[in-house]
């Protein structure tokens, strides 16, 4: 009994060094495309500029291009590892806060708030936002609860339905009280506008983050259904509660922070569990960095494909994830 | 339990409401939605007819008929569709054909430029759009019709996942043209009922007419189609070929209300579901007009409430859009629930 306790454990030890340093390394390969990102603009801001203490130069370098950097990675973290905790309570690799209305639900709430009290604070927004979400997220679990059968392809079509009737009030009344174009603006996520001291609610989701983190196995558990749960001594109520409140806050600070970015948390967690298997605790951190660093390469593409004008990140994700995935849903057919 | 005691007697009253209905014979049905969509239209284009009658009364007469043509397009296509695909919840625009028509327009103008393709004649043009539109669904959707699995809910999910894909790439490639560009492509796209181009409605017109003469000669043939593939095939239809055809006129008929008025994703399955409803039996020769009658007095009666009662402009479609929604919702639990 005593080796056969030993030796996994040993093994264990051991393959966490080697995890550590590849996570370390990826870590890496994310700051270098970071750094190159920062580079990338229509204003001047290269090395040697820099180095020659250009003032206009350090200037764009603090106030625009790194806010943005920093903007883009915790953003594709966020949006990415709350797409996987919303595949572990719904059990589903199909599902994602932009495919069972939480960003619907998130731009209603900040639709509402505009049109209600335009002159507040941002603050105020996030957290109306943050409780549409909240709603519109419990409504979708309530219904997936419901259903009898947990059909694979089922659950993500009523979620996209759910997400398109409430954008469909969204836009009945953007349309009424002539914010159409605001609305876009939420819709399609766009980092060109993130300057210093427009952003910094962002950090707010790089907690929620760590918060997902140490909690991930508990999602887990709680997707394997409520009897279940509460036979391992986890308080299944609350273990859901946190999730939602984790997966709604993320969609609403990125929503109205820089808009929605459609699909990446549900391709970056596919192609994680595709390349790393189920193991939940090695999923979370891989999820983080393959989130930032899929946003960092779209922002780029979107920088430089139309130069010098700019193609929002939303755009070409919305391209770009829909291609994975049907791939992802088309994988299984041909298997 | 009072309550109990009162839902008891209602839900009998509406099965009995529903028998009624299903007992009227199919003619009587058309002709009563006949009347109240000739009606309808007569109150659009009279009513507060005050001022420049001349200049009033032609800008509603193209409103009406493009409305009148978008309800045939939208309800043969979705009836066609569901047929062919032996199913009642899948639609063209559920597919992804509409955004499909807006993905080829747009690719037609960024490879030959925007400007051209607004002074090109317009025949030309819808031909052509027509042309790859029907080439690239026709691989597309046989491809996926003839596959070797065929999950409804699979289907679905792809359908909507290219609709937002074409319909993603169609706003990628309108940023990558010139910003001049762009704007006249715009001006293409978001048409509504508003501002429809009466040089157009002519075209289209005689387009849906001669579509329509087609299908409605295949009537027979689509009764024999909705029973599934396998017995068409042992009656002795030529189902690829049918269904080829079929998918033709679907492809004609989008393309045509698309170009009129832009997507309306759920109009259709709206209008198919009620003609479901009201139709006995499954003859192709009652459900077709029913649908497009259906179609006509959700359009033109939708449009009316809205402008005269509510006094809004042109949110007809989010309408559509939200009221749709929810009825695919249900039809996909009830489904899936059975």
């Amino acid at each position: 009994m005593t080796t056969t306790a030993v030796r996994p454990t040993a093994a264990a030890s051991r393959n966490r060094t080697g995890e550590t340093a590849r996570l370390v390394a990826a870590a890496a390969v994310v700051v270098v495309i970071a750094v190159g990102s920062i580079f990338v603009g229509v204003s001047d801001v290269s090395l040697p500029a820099l180095v020659a203490n250009d003032a206009g130069a350090w200037e764009i370098f603090w106030v625009s291009r790194v806010p943005r950097t920093v903007a883009v990675v915790l953003a594709g973290m966020a949006v990415a590892v709350a797409g996987l905790i919303m595949q572990l309570m719904a059990r589903n690799r199909f599902v994602e806060p932009s495919t069972v209305g939480t960003v619907e639900s998130a731009t209603l709430g900040i639709l509402v708030v505009t049109v209600l009290a335009p002159d507040s604070p941002i603050l105020t927004k996030m957290l109306v936002a943050s409780v549409f979400a909240v709603l519109g997220t419990a409504l979708f679990l309530a219904i997936l609860r419901r259903l009898p059968a947990r059909n694979t392809l089922l659950i993500p079509l009523v979620g996209i339905m759910l997400g398109g009737i409430i954008a469909a009030v969204t836009t009945f009344f953007a349309y009424r009280f002539d914010l159409l174009q605001t609305l876009s603006n939420w819709m399609i996520g766009d980092f060109s506008g993130v300057l210093r001291g427009r952003y910094e609610l962002l950090w707010i989701v790089a907690v929620l983050v760590l918060v997902g983190l140490f909690a991930a196995d508990r999602f887990t558990v709680a997707g394997m259904g409520q009897d279940f749960t509460t036979n391992l001594g986890l308080n299944y109520a609350r273990t859901m509660r946190l999730g939602l409140m984790i997966v709604s806050l993320i969609s609403a600070v990125v929503v109205t922070t820089v808009g929605a970015v459609p699909f990446l948390g549900l391709v970056v967690p596919n192609i994680v569990s595709l390349l790393f298997g189920d193991n939940l605790r090695r999923a979370v951190p891989w999820t983080a960095l393959f989130g930032a660093a899929f946003v960092l390469l779209c922002d780029i593409i979107g920088r430089t494909i139309r130069f010098p004008y700019e193609v929002p990140v939303g755009m070409v994700m919305s391209v770009l994830g829909a291609i994975l995935f049907l791939f992802l849903l088309l994988r299984k057919r041909n298997a | 339990m009072p309550e109990t005691l009162q839902t008891a007697p209602r839900l009998s009253a509406r099965t009995r409401w529903r028998d009624t209905i299903r007992s009227t014979p199919p003619g009587l049905v058309i002709a009563v939605l006949a009347i109240a969509a000739v009606v309808l239209v007569a109150v659009f284009l009279t009513i507060d007819l005050k001022g420049n009658i001349a200049y009033i009364l032609p800008r509603r007469a193209i409103k009406v008929s493009a409305m009148l043509l978008v309800a045939v397009a939208v309800g043969v296509s979705t009836l066609l569709f569901q047929t062919v695909t032996a199913n009642r919840i899948l639609t063209p625009s559920i597919m992804g054909f509409d955004s499909l028509y807006i993905l080829v327009q747009t690719a037609l103008a960024f490879v030959a430029g925007a400007a051209t393709l607004a002074t090109a004649p317009s025949t030309l043009k819808f031909g052509l759009e027509i042309l790859l539109m029907v080439g690239f669904s026709a691989f597309l959707y046989r491809w996926m019709f003839t596959g070797a699995t065929r999950s409804l809910h699979l289907l679905l999910l792809v359908g909507i996942v290219l609709g937002t894909l074409f319909r993603g790439f169609s706003s990628l490639l309108q940023r990558l043209m010139e910003p001049s560009e762009f704007i006249v492509l715009q001006d293409l796209f978001f048409a509504s009922f508003n501002n429809v181009d009466p040089g157009l409605l002519g075209v289209s017109a005689v387009l849906i007419t001669l579509v329509c003469v087609g299908v409605w000669r295949m009537r027979h043939t689509l009764d024999v189609l909705a029973l599934g593939r396998e017995v068409a095939i042992n009656v002795g239809v030529d189902h690829k070929r049918v269904v080829m055809r079929v998918l033709l006129a679907c492809s004609l008929l989008v393309a045509i209300s698309t170009a009129l008025v832009g997507p309306v994703t759920f109009f259709g399955l709206l209008v198919v579901s009620l003609g479901y409803q009201l139709c006995r039996g499954f003859r192709h020769a009652w459900l077709l007009p029913i649908v497009v009658l259906i179609g006509a007095i959700a359009l033109v009666g939708g449009q009316l409430l809205l402008e005269r009662v509510f006094g809004f402009a042109t949110a007809l479609s989010v309408i559509i859009e939200f009221t749709g929604g929810i009825l695919f919702l249900y039809l996909l639990l009830k489904g899936s629930l059975k």
